[in-house]
């Protein structure tokens, strides 16, 4: 049979062991790693290599287009297959609360004082303005505004949005209200982060204004004499939700950062290693504003006494504060 | 050299033959242009082939319409399963979950299929697209946050200022806005890597990476028959064809329909002066035909002779 062609020799002695790899990748691709057993497991290594040389000497010898194709793309799907991640998507979240959200809050601590300064800044900035001249809460918040806690209120109304009365109606509601804002704020957060690239600019944008509304709103409150109130009211929640909004924008800020100092490396480089370090306290941000959610909907709704309010407060501030900034022993998974 | 005076009149077919390879050729170059070689670390060269701006914004197409379907789905069946409850407590705490469950669609459906192992969520597989590291490592978690958590001004930035236009001054900022989010939006299109400012800033991009199905090889049928019937050709009419002419018969034999084949197999008789015998079907003529060539091509191939395709005229 010296008509038959090499190259089609060369596929029938190699080709069953081509198609035992397929197989692998395929159940593994579709159910997992767990999916293989171990026989499959020892034999992956070996038929990787056998289709990576293969594919080599497929490509001097064979003009059979399919067959090329054909090892070109199973090559690549093991290559990531056998050098991928191999971590459970469990153990990985292990990983992320044990060691690698706080680590990247920890090394972001330049970048949070940073974020907290254009927050609070931007508060404390629309707090004043609109303590001497309250015109200015109309100018901040648009003269079209729907929110009726505005300076026109009553001191008996403003006091009636910080406490739940016994029974009130609008209990559930109140529950669907903060979903929306967990929400709005979660995308705010994202927002914060993610145009943190350009420079950082935007990021400190988003900050400042957001504290601009807190603080309008805040001297609402204060000019009728309930700032304690208020800030209970506030600050129940706020110390997990303003926190995280402040450390979101620190994720944007470090980006900023990276791109516009890259230092040794290349410009791609720097925003890239940012980027992924960065990522870390997006997705922090996410789970920190969830609990947010949780403490305005339900908290707030059932605590109306000032003093249980501040100390949940204080205490959500203590818990976050020990658990970023406590010095721990590193872990290496 | 006599060929300047004994110019001969060029065929209007020659010319446009000549037109057809140069634009074939360029039409290389261009595919050239989106591979990318990845060297593993047994020292093999992978070829990647990076995803078109297209194939992308095909499968963030059907990755969009999943989306809506479970939101509005999950939205009916809630207020379906609701609706005995009336208005009231159950319903808004029904409700207030959808939101968080809508906000998880639409920020988390990335995250959870690129976190796993196909590194692609179903409209890119659909595609035959996956996510890659861009240094040729893994594709680490952080890596598929970051560009996900991008994806909101990319995508996000510039509806909100599209819907944001109340009075002529908005309009005007709105406009600026647009353009100025239109740059993340369009950025894919402007850089050779076709990459997202998400895939820039975490490291990646997305390759081709389609499941090829391994088919029977198309010399055998011909070899395999017994040697007396076998149809043999000479080794000028072996010669009639290159490289890209056999890959071009390759996919007529694979794919395409009789009629074409038929059409195909007169145009090789007449181009290599082959007297249709009684009896020889058409696809047994291809089959040997394409047996022969390709067995000519990879002697010639293993002696460092590449003939590209029929103008090829190298020794």
């Amino acid at each position: 049979m010296s008509d038959v062609l090499k190259s089609y020799r060369f596929r029938e002695e190699r080709e069953t062991d081509w198609r035992k790899l397929d197989l692998i990748l395929t159940r593994a691709e579709n159910n997992g790693v767990k999916a293989l057993s171990d026989e499959e497991m020892s034999a992956l290594p070996h038929l990787y290599r056998q289709a990576v040389s293969s594919l080599s000497v497929a490509r001097s010898i064979s003009l059979d287009q399919n067959v090329t194709n054909y090892l070109e793309g199973l090559c690549t799907r093991a290559y990531f297959f056998v050098y991928g991640a191999r971590t459970s998507i469990g153990e990985r979240i292990a990983v992320f609360f044990r060691q690698d959200w706080p680590a990247a809050v920890r090394s972001a601590a330049f970048s949070t004082v940073l974020a907290a300064l254009f927050l609070f800044g931007g508060a404390a900035l629309a707090f004043f303005l609109c303590l001497q001249d309250m015109d200015w809460y109309w100018t901040i918040n648009g003269q079209h505004s729907f929110d009726p806690r505005n300076p026109e209120a009553t001191a008996e109304y403003l006091r009636s949005t910080i406490y739940t009365e016994p029974g009130e109606a609008s209990d559930d509601q109140l529950t669907a209200f903060s979903s929306f804002l967990f929400n709005n704020n979660a995308q705010i957060a994202l927002f914060a982060f993610a145009l943190g690239f350009a420079f950082g600019i935007p990021t400190a944008w988003l900050l400042v204004y957001n504290g601009v509304l807190i603080g309008s709103i805040y001297a609402v409150f204060w000019d009728k004499g309930l700032g304690y109130e208020f800030t209970g009211w506030l600050m129940i929640h706020g110390v997990t939700e303003l926190f995280a909004i402040i450390l979101s924008g620190a994720g944007g800020f470090i980006i900023g950062g990276a791109v516009a100092f890259p230092g040794r490396k290349s410009r791609m480089a720097s925003a890239r290693d940012a980027g992924r370090r960065a990522a870390n306290i997006a997705m922090g941000c996410v789970v920190m504003l969830i609990i947010a959610a949780l403490l305005e909907g339900f908290g707030r709704q059932l605590i109306n006494s000032d003093t249980v309010r501040y100390s949940v407060a204080g205490i959500t501030l203590v818990f976050w504060m020990l658990y970023f900034y406590l010095p721990r022993e590193r872990v290496r998974p | 050299m006599t060929s300047t005076t004994t110019a001969q009149p060029v065929s209007q077919s020659s010319i446009d033959a000549a037109r057809r390879r140069r634009a074939r050729m360029a039409e290389e170059q261009r595919q050239s242009k989106m591979m990318r070689t990845l060297v593993t670390p047994e020292g093999a060269a992978l070829r990647l082939k990076l995803a078109t701006a297209s194939e992308r914004a095909g499968a963030f197409a059907i990755d969009v319409a999943i989306q809506w379907a479970i939101v509005i789905g999950s939205l009916l069946g809630l207020s379906y399963i609701s609706a005995p409850l009336g208005f009231g407590s159950g319903r808004n705490i029904a409700f207030a979950f959808w939101l968080v469950f809508f906000f998880f669609v639409r920020n988390f459906y990335y995250i959870f299929f690129e976190i796993g192992t196909k590194a692609a969520t179903p409209g890119k597989r659909a595609l035959g697209l996956r996510v890659a590291s861009r240094d040729g490592g893994r594709l680490t978690a952080n890596a598929v946050l970051a560009r996900n958590f991008i994806r909101e001004i990319e995508i996000g930035l510039p509806f909100q200022f599209a819907l944001m236009s109340q009075d002529q001054v908005t309009a005007w900022m709105a406009l600026l806005g647009l353009i100025w989010s239109g740059i993340f939006l369009l950025f894919p299109i402007f850089n050779k890597d076709k990459m997202r400012v998400g895939d820039l800033i975490a490291g990646t991009w997305v390759i081709r990476n389609p499941k090829v199905t391994l088919m029977g090889d198309i010399s055998h049928a011909a070899a395999s028959k017994p040697a007396e019937t076998r149809i043999a050709f000479s080794a000028k009419q072996v010669d009639a064809y290159g490289i890209h002419e056999l890959h071009v018969l390759e996919d007529v034999l694979r794919q395409s329909t009789p009629e074409i084949k038929a059409q195909v197999a007169e145009r090789i008789r007449a181009k290599i002066g082959w007297k249709q015998e009684t009896g020889e079907t058409d696809i047994a003529f291809l089959e040997a035909y394409y047996a022969a060539l390709r067995q000519r091509l990879e002697q010639r191939m293993l002696l460092g002779q590449k003939k590209i395709d029929k103008y090829d005229t190298r020794p």
